[in-house]
């Protein structure tokens, strides 16, 4: 017996078939998810319109058409008003230019708070995995704490104490608001990350590396983030609509965005002094959040599926 | 010459344990308290010589994998030691450790969960030469080619990843990967149990062949007795933590000298139903008991056919048995091993074999 005996039939057969990456076997099975797809597509538009929104706009977003509006009896224009698709807000400000102002403001807080979550939450959770004893009681029972604070009362907190500062003016104090959220979104990341960690440490191939003689440090980044990968990408995905609805809450009840700017939030506070006459002001931007929140949850929830390991290869 | 990675050229066992013991807390209570432990190592010395292959043998849960890995320090021992080439592993630095890796390796029993699923089988067997710097650019990728062709896998597979391959041909990747560095040593847990009998030759000859083609020494576990049988130089069997038996395969296989080897051995289903009808079996009673709270005595009492064919001696229950000579290249743990010798349990006795002993 030699020690060349290599399967013949079966190398044929692997030899004739595309490399088959982790990564491409899942987007495939991403792709035969219609929901999701069409998630990813509105994902994608919303994207875009959050980048060129301020090319795109017919108006800039604080800008008043009196004219038109002196001509309306000094009311909100109703949609399809010539030259305001959507019609005006009681400015004369046109809505939907508005409302992709409000879609980068959206934007922007998933960007910024997932960073934010990412850049505390992954350490956090897989420092207290890996290290376990001592190290992993004294973080999980501090993100314990921040768990157990109310969301709302830090975060306004937090906007009190920092409003004087760099970052509270920064960008309009919107990006204090957004650290804020991040501030209380990381735990839940921190723990999953945690628990992805606890049960990748005892596999074999983790094994396998410690018997090569691999460091720890390498361990955890070559073995361990990248198989938590999946799960915290979907994560992060469904953080997003928490997010922007968490924005769209504080602007709601008007410790978020300040006017001039718009935020989808916002533009439903302001709208609802209009609602009985006019109800468009608040029908749109209520649309295109919960348009926004569903897009990211259905592809979150592909996501999930997607990169489950268990059906990995399947369908 | 570096003293971790080259060998001392020695005379002395390339591989032993002293007194080794790995105990598992068991922490309970809202404080984490530490309630006592499972001692699933209890006490094992054992040493292999270079080129040799000692078998390990026992039911699930005995301690043998758990042994394998004290052994190459993939386990803390909580008691004893575990030497490499003379060197004592607990006094190694962790960085001496890593380095001295390169001469110990090890092949896991599970073919999926062994190989990590984000890297591409090139990847996976370069891992050990970066790890070490045995070769770097080119080098490493023809090193890493002539792995997969020792293996018997076509090189082309290099860039494809782990769920694409069959459980045997993932095995195969496991072996390239843990000769990639060159060890002396290699830990084979239960290599082929996990795969289809009709694979499991197909590997097992393989670390055969390797282990002739480059001077390998390996300790073997398995709980397959014929398999162990095939590879073996010497075999030893554990129940409960503790080596009850070990010595030269032929004769452990020939004269068990262990209650607990005969039970294992009267599992074993002989191809001739001549011999099969004849011989007698005994089936173990219950289960094994808690590692964490093992009988006094000997361990096996509990389960022993020849304490019960006995009338239940005392010194049984009372008297942890030491492992003693009872024949050439051959000790066991029990007080009556010298009755085990002489039963008809497990083992075909000449007097049964007779008619057909011409092979």
């Amino acid at each position: 017996m030699t020690t060349q005996v290599p399967a013949p039939a079966v190398v044929d057969v692997l030899a004739a078939r595309p490399v088959v990456t982790p990564r491409r076997d899942a987007l495939r099975r991403l792709r035969r998810n219609r929901l999701a797809v069409v998630g990813a597509i509105v994902v994608v538009v919303l994207l875009a319109m959050a980048v060129l929104g301020p090319a795109l706009a017919p108006w800039h977003y604080r800008v008043q058409d009196l004219e038109a509006l002196r001509a309306n009896g000094n009311r909100p224009l109703p949609p399809l008003s010539p030259d305001h698709l959507l019609g005006t807000d009681q400015l004369g400000r046109d809505l939907f230019s508005r409302l992709l102002d409000g879609a980068q403001i959206s934007v922007t807080v998933a960007v910024v708070v997932q960073v934010v979550v990412l850049l505390i939450g992954v350490p956090v959770g897989a420092a207290a995995g890996w290290f376990g004893g001592r190290t992993d009681n004294l973080l999980m029972r501090f993100t314990d704490v921040v768990y157990a604070f109310p969301d709302l009362l830090f975060i306004i907190l937090l906007g009190v104490a920092f409003r004087e500062t760099a970052i509270g003016e920064a960008m309009n104090g919107l990006l204090l608001i957004f650290l804020a959220i991040g501030l209380t979104g990381w735990v839940t990341m921190a723990r999953l990350v945690r628990g992805q960690v606890l049960s990748l440490k005892e596999s074999e191939f983790v094994e396998a590396a410690r018997a090569i003689g691999v460091s720890d440090f390498r361990i955890v980044v070559r073995h361990i983030l990248p198989n938590a990968i999946g799960p915290v990408i979907v994560a992060v995905t469904l953080g997003i609509p928490s997010a922007i609805l968490a924005e769209a809450t504080l602007s709601f009840i008007g410790i978020g965005v300040q006017s001039p700017r718009a935020s989808w939030g916002s533009l439903i506070d302001d709208g609802t002094r209009w609602m009985q006459s006019e109800p468009h002001l608040v029908v749109f931007p209520a649309l295109a959040l919960a348009i926004a929140l569903m897009s990211f949850t259905f592809l979150g929830d592909g996501l999930r599926d997607a990169l489950d390991p268990k059906l990995r290869g399947r369908q | 010459m570096d003293p971790v990675t080259h060998p001392a050229g020695a005379a002395g066992p390339l591989v032993e344990a002293d007194g080794l013991m790995v105990h598992f807390p068991i922490l309970g209570g809202i404080l984490q308290r530490r309630r006592g432990s499972v001692r699933a190592v209890d006490g094992v010395s054992l040493s292999i010589q270079r080129g040799e292959t000692v078998g390990l043998v026992g039911e699930s849960g005995c301690g043998k994998s758990t042994l394998g890995r004290a052994m190459i320090k993939l386990r803390e021992p909580t008691g004893g030691s575990a030497r490499f080439d003379g060197r004592d592993l607990a006094r190694l630095s962790a960085r001496e450790l890593r380095r001295l890796r390169r001469r110990m390796q090890i092949i896991f029993q599970d073919p999926y969960g062994s190989l990590d699923p984000r890297m591409s089988v090139g990847d996976i067997v370069a891992e050990p030469i970066q790890t070490h710097r045995l070769a770097s650019g080119r080098a490493k990728h023809e090193r890493v080619r002539e792995l997969l062709r020792l293996v018997g896998l076509d090189p082309v597979f290099a860039a494809r990843y782990p769920h694409e391959f069959s459980g045997g041909q993932r095995q195969r990747i496991g072996v390239a990967r843990a000769l990639a560095v060159e060890p002396e040593f290699i830990v084979c847990d239960e290599p082929i149990s996990a795969l289809d009998v009709s694979i499991q030759g197909q590997v097992l000859n393989l670390l055969i062949d390797l282990r002739r083609e480059l001077g390998l020494t390996y300790l073997f576990i398995a709980h397959d007795l014929a398999v162990v049988r095939h590879v073996s130089d010497r075999v030893g069997v554990m129940y409960l933590g503790r080596l009850v038996e070990i010595g030269a395969s032929r004769r452990v296989y020939a004269l068990p000298a262990h209650p607990d080897t005969r039970a294992l051995l009267s599992a074993v289903p002989v191809a001739d139903p001549a011999v099969e009808r004849r011989r007698r079996r005994v089936i173990l009673a219950g289960d094994v008991p808690s590692p964490a709270n093992p009988p006094p005595g000997c361990r096996f009492h509990t389960r022993c056919w020849l304490y019960e064919r006995l009338g239940r001696p005392e010194n049984c229950r009372t008297v942890e048995p030491e492992l003693r000579p009872v024949g050439a290249d051959q000790r066991a743990a029990c007080h009556y091993a010298e009755a085990a010798l002489t039963s008809d349990v497990g083992v075909v006795r000449p007097a049964d074999a007779a008619p057909r002993d011409a092979h």
